[in-house]
Protein backbone atom coordinates (compact mmCIF):
# COMPACT_ATOMS: atom_id res chain seq x y z
CA UNK A 1 0.00 0.00 0.00
CA UNK A 2 1.65 3.24 -1.39
CA UNK A 3 -0.71 5.62 1.68
CA UNK A 4 0.75 3.42 4.31
CA UNK A 5 4.39 3.90 3.75
CA UNK A 6 3.79 7.30 2.81
CA UNK A 7 2.15 7.56 6.35
CA UNK A 8 5.44 5.83 8.07
CA UNK A 9 8.22 7.68 5.80
CA UNK A 10 6.11 10.87 7.30
CA UNK A 11 5.99 9.55 11.18
CA UNK A 12 9.45 8.35 11.18
CA UNK A 13 10.59 12.03 10.61
CA UNK A 14 8.26 13.45 13.57
CA UNK A 15 9.64 10.38 15.69
CA UNK A 16 13.31 11.28 14.78
CA UNK A 17 12.92 14.82 15.05
CA UNK A 18 11.86 14.00 18.54
CA UNK A 19 14.46 11.82 19.52
CA UNK A 20 16.48 15.05 18.66
CA UNK A 21 15.06 17.50 20.83
CA UNK A 22 14.57 15.66 23.82
CA UNK A 23 17.18 12.70 23.86
CA UNK A 24 19.71 14.71 22.61
CA UNK A 25 18.43 18.15 23.73
CA UNK A 26 18.46 20.12 20.37
CA UNK A 27 16.61 23.38 21.05
CA UNK A 28 14.51 23.23 17.92
CA UNK A 29 10.60 21.55 18.52
CA UNK A 30 10.72 18.11 17.48
CA UNK A 31 8.43 18.73 14.62
CA UNK A 32 10.42 21.47 13.13
CA UNK A 33 14.01 19.17 13.72
CA UNK A 34 11.34 16.72 11.88
CA UNK A 35 10.92 19.07 8.99
CA UNK A 36 14.25 19.46 9.03
CA UNK A 37 15.20 15.65 8.68
CA UNK A 38 12.67 15.59 5.66
CA UNK A 39 14.35 18.12 3.69
CA UNK A 40 17.43 16.67 3.86
CA UNK A 41 16.11 13.23 3.29
CA UNK A 42 14.53 14.74 0.12
CA UNK A 43 18.04 16.07 -0.62
CA UNK A 44 19.89 13.46 -0.78
CA UNK A 45 17.64 10.70 -2.29
CA UNK A 46 16.86 9.04 0.95
CA UNK A 47 12.92 9.79 0.24
CA UNK A 48 11.84 10.35 -3.04
CA UNK A 49 9.34 12.78 -3.84
CA UNK A 50 6.10 10.73 -4.83
CA UNK A 51 7.11 8.49 -1.74
CA UNK A 52 5.43 11.51 0.40
CA UNK A 53 4.15 13.89 -1.80
CA UNK A 54 0.14 12.37 -2.01
CA UNK A 55 0.64 12.76 1.95
CA UNK A 56 1.93 16.09 2.03
CA UNK A 57 -0.49 17.56 -0.41
CA UNK A 58 -3.37 16.20 2.00
CA UNK A 59 -2.52 17.18 4.89
CA UNK A 60 -1.29 20.38 4.07
CA UNK A 61 -4.31 21.42 2.30
CA UNK A 62 -6.28 21.09 5.78
CA UNK A 63 -4.15 22.52 7.55
CA UNK A 64 -6.90 25.21 9.23
CA UNK A 65 -8.76 22.08 10.57
CA UNK A 66 -5.69 21.18 12.72
CA UNK A 67 -5.98 24.59 14.38
CA UNK A 68 -9.16 23.94 15.94
CA UNK A 69 -8.75 22.26 19.51
CA UNK A 70 -5.79 25.30 19.50
CA UNK A 71 -8.72 27.73 19.09
CA UNK A 72 -11.10 26.06 21.14
CA UNK A 73 -8.20 25.80 24.29
CA UNK A 74 -9.14 29.96 24.43
CA UNK A 75 -11.82 28.70 26.60
CA UNK A 76 -9.34 28.13 29.24
CA UNK A 77 -8.45 31.73 29.82
CA UNK A 78 -11.44 33.20 29.15
CA UNK A 79 -10.76 34.54 32.88
CA UNK A 80 -7.93 36.20 32.33
CA UNK A 81 -8.96 38.02 29.23
CA UNK A 82 -12.42 39.55 30.24
CA UNK A 83 -10.90 43.15 30.52
CA UNK A 84 -8.40 43.29 28.00
CA UNK A 85 -9.25 41.08 25.33
CA UNK A 86 -10.13 43.77 22.79
CA UNK A 87 -7.30 45.42 23.02
CA UNK A 88 -5.28 42.21 22.48
CA UNK A 89 -7.34 41.57 19.75
CA UNK A 90 -6.32 44.81 18.12
CA UNK A 91 -2.97 44.54 18.88
CA UNK A 92 -2.83 41.30 17.28
CA UNK A 93 -4.46 42.30 14.42
CA UNK A 94 -2.21 45.70 13.84
CA UNK A 95 1.54 43.77 14.34
CA UNK A 96 0.00 41.23 12.11
CA UNK A 97 -0.33 43.62 8.84
CA UNK A 98 2.35 45.39 9.69
CA UNK A 99 5.04 42.38 9.78
CA UNK A 100 3.48 41.49 7.07
CA UNK A 101 4.02 44.46 4.72
CA UNK A 102 7.74 44.75 6.39
CA UNK A 103 8.80 41.52 5.74
CA UNK A 104 6.97 41.67 1.97
CA UNK A 105 8.84 44.85 1.31
CA UNK A 106 12.54 43.96 2.33
CA UNK A 107 12.23 40.97 0.23
CA UNK A 108 10.63 42.37 -2.61
CA UNK A 109 13.50 45.45 -2.42
CA UNK A 110 16.03 43.28 -1.86
CA UNK A 111 15.18 40.83 -4.53
CA UNK A 112 14.86 43.96 -6.81
CA UNK A 113 18.33 45.63 -5.83
CA UNK A 114 20.46 42.48 -6.35
CA UNK A 115 19.16 41.74 -9.73
CA UNK B 1 -30.01 10.31 29.82
CA UNK B 2 -26.78 8.29 30.83
CA UNK B 3 -26.63 7.61 26.94
CA UNK B 4 -26.33 10.66 25.94
CA UNK B 5 -23.73 11.39 28.71
CA UNK B 6 -21.56 8.36 27.35
CA UNK B 7 -21.94 9.76 23.84
CA UNK B 8 -20.56 13.53 24.74
CA UNK B 9 -17.63 11.90 26.56
CA UNK B 10 -16.60 10.10 23.84
CA UNK B 11 -13.26 11.55 21.85
CA UNK B 12 -14.67 10.77 18.67
CA UNK B 13 -17.68 12.45 18.64
CA UNK B 14 -15.80 15.74 19.34
CA UNK B 15 -13.66 15.44 16.63
CA UNK B 16 -17.19 14.69 14.43
CA UNK B 17 -18.38 18.01 16.14
CA UNK B 18 -15.60 19.58 14.89
CA UNK B 19 -14.80 18.44 11.69
CA UNK B 20 -18.40 19.35 10.82
CA UNK B 21 -18.30 22.66 12.31
CA UNK B 22 -15.64 23.36 10.08
CA UNK B 23 -17.58 21.94 7.28
CA UNK B 24 -20.53 24.78 8.24
CA UNK B 25 -17.45 27.39 7.86
CA UNK B 26 -16.49 26.84 4.58
CA UNK B 27 -20.40 26.35 3.50
CA UNK B 28 -21.30 29.99 5.49
CA UNK B 29 -17.44 31.32 4.01
CA UNK B 30 -18.66 30.16 0.14
CA UNK B 31 -21.86 31.87 0.53
CA UNK B 32 -21.43 34.70 2.01
CA UNK B 33 -18.11 35.43 0.24
CA UNK B 34 -16.66 37.41 3.16
CA UNK B 35 -13.60 37.16 3.80
CA UNK B 36 -13.96 37.99 7.52
CA UNK B 37 -15.81 34.68 7.83
CA UNK B 38 -13.17 32.79 8.53
CA UNK B 39 -13.75 28.62 8.07
CA UNK B 40 -11.69 28.42 11.22
CA UNK B 41 -12.94 30.87 13.34
CA UNK B 42 -16.37 30.01 12.63
CA UNK B 43 -15.30 26.54 13.14
CA UNK B 44 -14.05 27.38 16.86
CA UNK B 45 -16.57 29.80 17.93
CA UNK B 46 -19.24 26.81 16.73
CA UNK B 47 -17.38 24.26 18.95
CA UNK B 48 -17.22 26.72 21.85
CA UNK B 49 -20.85 27.75 21.63
CA UNK B 50 -21.41 23.82 21.65
CA UNK B 51 -19.47 22.91 24.44
CA UNK B 52 -20.90 26.14 26.64
CA UNK B 53 -24.45 25.29 25.80
CA UNK B 54 -23.95 21.48 26.76
CA UNK B 55 -21.85 22.58 29.72
CA UNK B 56 -19.14 20.28 28.19
CA UNK B 57 -15.12 21.21 30.05
CA UNK B 58 -12.49 21.59 27.54
CA UNK B 59 -10.83 18.58 29.08
CA UNK B 60 -13.22 16.47 27.34
CA UNK B 61 -13.58 18.27 24.16
CA UNK B 62 -9.34 17.53 23.95
CA UNK B 63 -9.96 13.97 24.61
CA UNK B 64 -11.27 14.34 20.82
CA UNK B 65 -9.33 17.45 20.11
CA UNK B 66 -5.76 16.14 20.79
CA UNK B 67 -6.84 13.48 17.73
CA UNK B 68 -7.03 16.46 15.69
CA UNK B 69 -4.12 18.36 17.07
CA UNK B 70 -2.39 15.13 16.81
CA UNK B 71 -1.51 15.86 12.81
CA UNK B 72 -0.03 19.01 13.24
CA UNK B 73 3.46 16.70 14.08
CA UNK B 74 3.14 15.37 10.61
CA UNK B 75 2.04 18.41 8.93
CA UNK B 76 4.77 20.43 9.90
CA UNK B 77 7.03 17.61 8.33
CA UNK B 78 5.20 17.71 5.16
CA UNK B 79 6.03 21.20 4.52
CA UNK B 80 9.63 20.44 3.39
CA UNK B 81 7.83 18.66 0.17
CA UNK B 82 6.85 22.36 -1.02
CA UNK B 83 9.67 23.95 0.08
CA UNK B 84 11.83 20.99 -1.38
CA UNK B 85 10.36 21.30 -4.68
CA UNK B 86 11.09 25.10 -4.74
CA UNK B 87 15.12 24.41 -3.61
CA UNK B 88 16.07 26.52 -6.36
CA UNK B 89 14.23 29.67 -5.22
CA UNK B 90 15.73 29.14 -2.23
CA UNK B 91 18.97 29.01 -3.37
CA UNK B 92 19.00 32.12 -5.44
CA UNK B 93 16.93 34.09 -2.98
CA UNK B 94 18.63 33.55 0.64
CA UNK B 95 19.71 36.98 1.26
CA UNK B 96 16.52 38.46 0.49
CA UNK B 97 14.76 35.50 2.33
CA UNK B 98 16.33 35.48 5.34
CA UNK B 99 16.89 39.23 5.60
CA UNK B 100 13.41 39.80 5.29
CA UNK B 101 12.56 36.90 7.91
CA UNK B 102 14.78 38.52 10.30
CA UNK B 103 13.34 42.56 9.74
CA UNK B 104 9.69 40.83 9.79
CA UNK B 105 10.72 38.63 13.12
CA UNK B 106 12.02 42.00 14.75
CA UNK B 107 9.30 44.05 13.77
CA UNK B 108 6.94 41.55 15.35
CA UNK B 109 8.44 41.67 18.61
CA UNK B 110 9.04 45.29 19.16
CA UNK B 111 5.65 46.22 18.20
CA UNK B 112 4.20 43.87 20.38
CA UNK B 113 5.90 45.40 22.89
CA UNK B 114 5.68 48.96 22.03
CA UNK B 115 1.84 48.72 21.54
CA UNK B 116 1.53 46.62 24.71
CA UNK B 117 3.38 49.28 26.70
CA UNK B 118 1.29 52.29 25.05
CA UNK B 119 -2.48 50.24 26.29
CA UNK B 120 -0.96 50.19 29.29
CA UNK B 121 -2.14 46.15 29.10
CA UNK B 122 -0.83 43.44 32.20
CA UNK B 123 2.99 43.00 32.20
CA UNK B 124 2.58 39.27 31.68
CA UNK B 125 -0.28 39.41 28.72
CA UNK B 126 2.64 41.93 26.67
CA UNK B 127 5.22 38.89 27.01
CA UNK B 128 2.69 36.19 26.55
CA UNK B 129 2.07 38.10 23.02
CA UNK B 130 5.66 38.26 22.24
CA UNK B 131 5.95 34.87 19.90
CA UNK B 132 2.41 35.22 18.44
CA UNK B 133 3.58 35.50 14.71
CA UNK B 134 5.40 31.67 15.04
CA UNK B 135 4.56 28.41 15.21
CA UNK B 136 3.00 26.69 17.87
CA UNK B 137 5.22 24.58 18.92
CA UNK B 138 7.84 26.98 19.32
CA UNK B 139 5.83 30.24 20.46
CA UNK B 140 5.02 28.19 23.75
CA UNK B 141 8.46 27.82 24.53
CA UNK B 142 9.50 31.41 24.04
CA UNK B 143 6.30 31.80 26.30
CA UNK B 144 7.51 29.97 28.83
CA UNK B 145 11.01 31.02 28.45
CA UNK B 146 10.39 34.93 28.73
CA UNK B 147 7.58 34.31 31.28
CA UNK B 148 4.48 34.69 29.20
CA UNK B 149 1.33 32.42 29.64
CA UNK B 150 1.57 29.73 27.04
CA UNK B 151 -2.24 29.25 26.76
CA UNK B 152 -2.47 33.17 26.16
CA UNK B 153 0.50 32.34 23.55
CA UNK B 154 -1.97 29.36 21.67
CA UNK B 155 -5.03 32.18 21.72
CA UNK B 156 -2.69 34.94 20.06
CA UNK B 157 -0.96 32.44 17.57
CA UNK B 158 -4.42 31.29 16.47
CA UNK B 159 -5.78 34.62 16.25
CA UNK B 160 -2.95 36.04 14.34
CA UNK B 161 -3.29 33.22 12.04
CA UNK B 162 -6.57 33.53 11.30
CA UNK B 163 -6.11 37.44 10.92
CA UNK B 164 -3.20 36.17 8.24
CA UNK B 165 -5.41 34.15 6.22
CA UNK B 166 -8.49 36.44 5.95
CA UNK B 167 -6.33 40.05 5.26
CA UNK B 168 -3.34 38.78 3.16
CA UNK B 169 -4.98 38.99 -0.44
CA UNK B 170 -6.12 42.32 0.63
CA UNK B 171 -2.94 43.30 1.68
CA UNK B 172 -1.04 42.32 -1.62
CA UNK B 173 -3.79 43.79 -3.14
CA UNK B 174 -3.44 47.41 -1.46
CA UNK B 175 0.85 47.13 -2.03
CA UNK B 176 -0.07 45.67 -5.84
CA UNK B 177 2.89 43.72 -5.53
CA UNK B 178 2.75 40.52 -7.36
CA UNK B 179 5.97 39.14 -6.02
CA UNK B 180 5.53 35.42 -5.13
CA UNK B 181 8.50 35.17 -2.75
CA UNK B 182 8.06 38.02 -1.07
CA UNK B 183 4.36 37.30 -0.76
CA UNK B 184 5.01 33.91 0.27
CA UNK B 185 7.88 35.50 3.10
CA UNK B 186 5.90 37.69 4.30
CA UNK B 187 2.54 35.04 4.64
CA UNK B 188 4.65 32.69 6.79
CA UNK B 189 6.44 34.97 8.96
CA UNK B 190 3.58 37.12 9.93
CA UNK B 191 0.71 34.07 10.39
CA UNK B 192 2.96 30.67 10.58
CA UNK B 193 0.96 27.60 9.52
CA UNK B 194 -2.06 28.84 9.16
CA UNK B 195 -1.65 32.01 7.07
CA UNK B 196 0.34 29.42 4.89
CA UNK B 197 -2.81 27.52 4.42
CA UNK B 198 -4.21 30.79 2.55
CA UNK B 199 -0.24 31.03 0.84
CA UNK B 200 -0.98 26.95 -0.57
CA UNK B 201 -4.11 28.42 -2.11
CA UNK B 202 -2.25 31.41 -3.98
CA UNK B 203 0.49 29.17 -5.31
CA UNK B 204 3.28 26.82 -5.17
CA UNK B 205 5.85 29.47 -5.10
CA UNK B 206 3.95 31.20 -2.54
CA UNK B 207 3.12 28.14 0.09
CA UNK B 208 6.78 26.79 -0.01
CA UNK B 209 8.12 30.24 0.69
CA UNK B 210 5.73 30.70 3.67
CA UNK B 211 6.18 27.16 4.62
CA UNK B 212 10.09 28.02 4.80
CA UNK B 213 9.48 30.69 6.87
CA UNK B 214 7.75 29.13 9.39
CA UNK B 215 10.51 27.24 10.71
CA UNK B 216 13.25 30.36 10.31
CA UNK B 217 10.89 32.77 11.96
CA UNK B 218 10.57 30.27 14.51
CA UNK B 219 14.46 30.12 15.36
CA UNK B 220 14.91 33.33 14.68
CA UNK B 221 12.23 34.79 17.30
CA UNK B 222 13.73 31.93 19.79
CA UNK B 223 16.90 34.42 19.28
CA UNK B 224 15.23 37.77 19.18
CA UNK B 225 12.70 37.70 21.21
CA UNK B 226 14.94 37.91 25.15
CA UNK B 227 17.05 40.21 23.32
CA UNK B 228 14.48 43.04 22.57
CA UNK B 229 13.02 42.50 25.57
CA UNK B 230 15.46 43.23 27.77
CA UNK B 231 16.84 46.13 25.55
CA UNK B 232 13.15 47.88 25.93
CA UNK B 233 13.31 47.09 29.47
CA UNK B 234 17.01 49.22 29.69
CA UNK B 235 15.79 52.01 28.06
Amino acid sequence: MKWIRQIIILLLMVVLGEILNKVFKIPIPGNIMGMILMLLALQTGLVKLDQVEGISKFLLNHLAILFIPAGVGLLAVTGMLKESWHILVFIAVVTTILVMVMTAYVVHALRRWMT
Amino acid sequence: MDDIDVLLTTPIFWVLISLMAFEIGIWINKKAKISLLNPLLIAIILVILILTFLNIDLETYNQGGQIISFFLGPATVALAVPLYKNRALLKTNGIPILAGITVGSFVSILSVILLSKLFDIEHILGLSLVPKSITTPIGIEVSKQIGGIPEITVAAIVMTGITGAIIAKLVFKVLRLKDSVAIGVAIGTSAHALGTGEAIKMGEVEGAMSGLSIGIAGLVTVILAPLVIRMLSYF
